[in-house]
């Protein structure tokens, strides 16, 4: 099997049988990450670029180190050093990385559809490191590899997402993804940072966090930007904690073997309290390994296409 | 110079159906119109199972000249509205500088004559600047030759102002086309908000921010007894409000364009730059109620707003890209195709709304075929279709989503004038 296309922007594009196929060569890429020996020449010769048009520390490492673990030579852009801000236009930028002979350029841009617009206009793999309030699909991925390895399967499973997923690119992924592979998708938050018509996308929105909760295998919490309560979408992060925030009390509404995840960084004590993310139930630092893992497989996935070692049905 | 038109069937703008005539034109007259026309030493035009109609009239576009000569200029802008059937065009002020006082008024009124080719007439701003601040020399606006105001492009946010620019263009008799904008609603949306936008992560721009502003302009404008025109409506709920205010008798006339009868918002799908215009495009809903506002003469008038940009400000981020999209070349197929082809309007309706009303909202002699008048005449074949290709747009600029669309009613002739300046789909 191989992707389809040669970029990946989200998970809106890509197929149930694709996103099944990154996970499970995720497995191989985590027993990479997690052994003594972090050195494979899976990508030796290919040239990768991460070019971060906003502040990003996780994101970034786990490309840059994902890259590096499969011998590929890595470079960083971030956008304040750049030419950006002498006024280039991104497909000016892209082309010029491009044109240095870069394999596949990894995006991360403040603005929904910067990576579609690259990918249209460069030769190079883009992948969407996270596109304004779009889609971050390789966060989603790590979710859902997570998800996959506590709970063995994805379908079928109650998965609540709570908080700003109005701003949040990352519940856009999950959604698409999670409800491709069969699980049932609730949300909650506050109604000002519930998309308009998002239940057109097969996700239940509930009015309280608890319902959203009830018997859930999974509990996703989601970063509330603290500048959204300067705009007024929500009046204090006080209350936004009373009655958007898990504690132990909501999370035991869900099942009991419920998993606690959040992409992180958490606000201690707004959307999860400190005994949640640190307790049992929580996986979010394994996230972060997984990370790398489902960096790494995406990374091998797209470079090989078009070589001898694809694989085709 | 003579020029006769055989065997058309016209709808002269005057009476309720068409006729099969000639059309005799002298030095730039309709002399005769007859059944049989015998004349010699004249041109003469097959029209033939073809539709004889006024020039169309558009009461809003944008010809970028002065300032913004890389994106249109009033010689391009007008060979583009040529292409597309218009004979009259009403030009929008905000350029740079912007058209607030006597002097650019007439600057667009001389240059037009040495570089239009179709008759071309200014809009000038209600504020200075279009700032929405102090209000522009109306009378003198107005004096200049200004056939509307309007500070296009943005509302005029303070509603003490707008009350104020009513009452006083009242007394010049000078309409103010209002566009109609909730600029703290918009709140930075740059699509519709719904389910595209929140599927594709792009902040929306919610049907009530164009309905609020529509609301407060109606009540200002029963109240000040001013004459209002609407642009570019493109909600359910704005067409319903324009419909209880008419009913109320408010001096109301409204308008839409051909992108919000016959696209949705599903048009942004895959960043779409070319889909982004102000008001964006709307739902499904809207589109059906847009079309029901036309049939039920809610909506007076079809514009263009045609809305020029280079390729640089759409070819970038959806977010930076510019609102707008390239509108003569389209706006009359998109007419014939989405309104008369499916029924929802008759040809002699659509010339109503596309020659008869504006050129009435305007002020002008136009949008009729009367003997003693100028001879502005389209002519088109409307069983003919063809696929739109904006490679060959004149418009300097190729905006548009409709490239590769399968339209019908490209016009056959466009004549100025008596002066047939597209000739068999080809501008001479």
């Amino acid at each position: 099997m191989n992707l389809k296309s040669k970029d990946l922007l989200g998970l809106r594009d890509i197929s149930a049988e694709e996103i099944q196929y990154i996970l499970e060569t995720a497995k191989t890429m985590k027993y990479i990450v997690t052994s003594n020996n972090k050195k494979t020449a899976h990508l030796q010769g290919k040239s990768i670029i991460t070019l971060f048009y906003e502040n990003s520390t996780r994101t970034r490492l786990s490309f840059e180190l994902a890259s590096k673990y499969m011998g590929a030579s890595a470079a960083n852009i971030s956008a304040s050093s750049s030419s950006v801000s002498k006024g280039e236009t991104l497909i000016d930028t892209g082309n010029t990385i491009n044109m240095m002979g870069s394999d596949v350029v990894i995006i991360r841009h403040p603005m929904s559809g910067a990576p579609h617009l690259l990918a249209k206009n460069i030769k190079a793999s883009v992948i969407n490191a996270g596109d304004g309030m779009n889609e971050h699909p390789t966060q989603a991925l790590l979710d859902m590899f997570t998800i996959l390895e506590k709970k063995g399967t994805i379908k079928g499973l109650k998965i609540a997402i709570i908080g700003d997923i109005l701003h949040s690119r990352v519940a856009r992924s999950n959604i698409w993804g999670l409800t491709k592979l069969g699980a049932e998708v609730s949300i909650s938050g506050p109604a000002t940072l519930i998309p308009r018509d998002i239940d057109k996308l097969g996700v239940k929105v509930y009015s309280t966090v608890q319902e959203a909760i009830l018997d859930a295998d999974v509990v996703m919490g989601l970063r509330i930007q603290l500048e959204r309560q300067k705009k007024g979408l929500f009046p204090t992060i006080r209350e936004y904690s009373r009655f958007f925030g898990i504690d132990d009390k909501r999370l035991k509404l869900a099942k009991e073997d419920a998993l606690v995840l959040h992409p992180g960084p958490v606000n201690r004590g707004v959307e999860l309290a400190s005994s949640v993310i640190d307790g049992e139930q929580s996986f979010i630092n394994e996230q972060v390994t997984n990370g790398v893992a489902i960096r790494m497989a995406l990374l091998y996935l797209l470079t090989r296409r078009g070589t001898n070692n694809e694989v085709t049905n | 110079m003579k020029l006769l038109i055989k065997n058309g069937r016209i709808f002269d703008g005057k009476s309720a159906t068409s006729r099969i005539s000639d059309i005799l034109i002298e030095d730039g007259i309709i002399v005769e119109i007859e059944n049989e026309i015998e004349s010699t030493g004249c041109e003469i035009i097959d029209a033939k199972e073809m539709y004889v109609l006024p020039g169309l009239v558009d009461a809003h576009c944008h010809l970028r000249e002065p300032g913004f000569e890389y994106k249109e200029d009033i010689e391009s802008g007008t060979r583009s509205a040529a292409k597309g059937g218009f004979t009259s065009i009403a030009c929008m002020p905000n350029t740079n500088p912007v058209l607030d006082n006597e002097a650019m008024i007439m600057y667009i009124i001389n240059k037009a004559k040495t570089d239009g080719i179709v008759n071309v007439y200014p809009i000038g701003a209600v504020t200075k600047g279009l700032k929405g601040e102090e209000l522009s020399e109306i009378g003198e606006i107005k004096f200049a030759g200004a056939v509307a105001l309007s500070d296009d492009g943005r509302p005029v946010n303070n509603s003490a102002l707008m009350k104020k620019a009513m009452q006083y263009a009242s007394m010049f008799d000078i309409t103010i086309i209002s566009h109609c904008e909730d600029l703290d609603l918009v709140d930075e949306g740059l699509m519709n908000e719904g389910y595209y936008s929140s599927i594709l992560g792009l902040k929306g721009n919610p049907a009530p921010a164009e309905e609020v502003m529509i609301a407060r302009d109606l009540i200002l404008a029963e109240y000040t007894k001013a004459t209002v025109h609407i642009a570019h409506v493109s909600t359910e709920l704005g067409v319903d409000l324009i419909r209880n205010a008419k009913r109320r008798g408010v001096n109301v006339t409204a308008e839409t364009c051909p992108h919000y009868f016959s696209l949705t918002e599903k048009a942004c799908e895959g960043f779409n730059t070319n889909a982004k215009v102000n008001p964006p495009l709307r739902t499904q809903k809207d589109v059906e109620a847009i079309i029901e506002g036309l049939k039920d003469g809610t909506i007076d008038i079809i514009s263009t707003d045609h809305a020029p940009h280079h390729i640089d400000e759409k070819n970038v981020e959806f977010k930076l890209a510019a609102n707008g999209m390239v509108g003569f070349e389209t706006a009359f197929p998109l007419a014939i195709t989405y309104l008369v082809k499916p029924g929802h309007l008759t040809v002699e309706e659509l010339v109503n709304k596309m020659c008869v009303n504006p050129s009435k909202m305007l002020g002008l002699n136009k949008g009729t075929i009367e003997i003693g008048k100028s001879a502005d005449i389209l002519i088109f074949d409307i069983n003919e279709q063809y696929t739109v290709d904006t490679s060959t747009f004149e418009s300097k600029s190729k905006n548009s989503p409709f490239d590769g669309f399968k339209l019908y009613g490209q016009p056959q002739y466009t004549i100025v004038n008596g002066n047939p300046i597209v000739r068999e789909k080809v501008l001479l």
